[in-house]
């Protein structure tokens, strides 16, 4: 899959929460578009993740 | 040749801006010729945009309109002043965003935050010492007020939350995530990008310290995200927010919001 542009290879099945955690985020400091739409926030622990998808991660770190 | 003077067309023989002055307003000292203030006189053309003011005189209404749209790049008035824009946090991004946008001349602005100023904001919110202990939403509107009295301003003295967040910003043509907690920021995107599909954000992330100035970019994510910042610059013990880089991320952001409403793409 492709991950930020990059490409990423998945060594087990991964929801977008396991990815997440993995990849270093904090689920609570991103936001996650998977295929072109948004992933509810509700529902990163029920999302998988699959070969041939594309995932963009947002994260935001603190100060304004 | 047909010019506008101070927003009215008219119809003249004048060859040049100072000929079109002792014309119309002899007495007046401010010449600005499309968007540019001239002190040397210049040649006219068909469809030029005049504007003829007088020193220290505060205009009414229409001419602030055509003062705005002379000083300003032709064709931005025109668009910047029909729209609304929302400003979602008045600390130190808000409120410099905020004066830019109302020198912008943005005809409408929503801007919320539930605090307080205090002493400890003025290192880089654009607030005064008169200002301590006032809600912030009130003193910005305030602000607009005295920069541009004609804005509509639509204040909300309110904690953002994912119930109120939409029904607040969801009429905007752009909003501006100025927070400072990175959970409120990934807060307010979700919650937009979620239940307003297509409605343009423009946040802020990675602007503390006093790294590289040209470090701070503006960049567009997902389908209608553009995120200013250097990306990780986070606030945290030993990294102080301060007002240069605050400020240069403010001006990112409110230039990502005037481009978006240019129509300009932004990559």
């Amino acid at each position: 899959m492709r991950v930020n542009g990059a490409e990423v290879n998945l060594d087990r099945p991964f929801t977008l929460s396991e990815y997440l955690k993995a990849a270093g985020y904090d689920c609570l400091r991103v936001a996650a578009e998977l295929n072109g739409a948004i992933v509810p926030r509700a529902k990163y622990d029920v999302v998988a993740l699959d070969d041939g998808d594309s995932l963009e991660i947002v994260g935001f770190v603190g100060g304004g | 040749m047909k010019v506008t003077v101070n927003g009215v067309w008219k119809e003249t023989s004048a060859g040049t801006a100072f000929m079109l002055r002792a014309e119309t307003f002899p007495d007046r000292e401010v010449l600005v010729l499309n968007g540019f203030q001239i002190s040397e006189d210049a040649v006219l053309h068909d469809g030029d945009h005049v504007y003829i003011g007088k020193k220290g005189v505060f205009p009414e209404r229409d001419e602030l309109h055509a003062l705005m749209s002379a000083r300003h790049t032709p064709g931005v008035h025109a668009r910047v002043s029909g729209a609304t824009v929302g400003v979602a946090g008045l600390g130190g991004l808000g409120s410099n965003i905020v004066a830019m946008l109302a020198r912008l001349g943005v005809g409408r602005l929503v801007i919320a935050d539930f605090d307080v100023i205090e002493p400890t904001n003025l290192n880089r919110q654009n607030y005064y010492v008169e200002h301590i202990g006032m809600s912030k939403a009130k003193a910005t509107a305030d602000a607009v007020g005295r920069i541009n009295p004609f804005i509509e301003v639509v204040t909300h003295d309110v904690r953002i939350t994912p119930d109120n967040a939409a029904s607040m910003f969801g009429g905007c043509d752009v909003v501006c995530e100025a927070f400072d907690s990175p959970t409120e920021k990934a807060m307010i995107v979700n919650t937009l990008m979620e239940k307003c599909p297509g409605l343009a954000l423009v946040c802020g992330s990675g602007l503390a310290g006093f790294g590289d100035s040209n470090d701070i970019h503006t960049v567009k994510r997902m389908g209608n995200l553009y995120v200013c910042g250097d990306g990780f610059s986070a606030a945290r013990i030993g990294t102080g927010l301060m007002s240069p880089r605050v400020g240069i991320c403010a001006g990112h952001m409110a230039n990502a919001v005037l481009r978006l409403l240019m129509g300009e793409e932004i990559r």
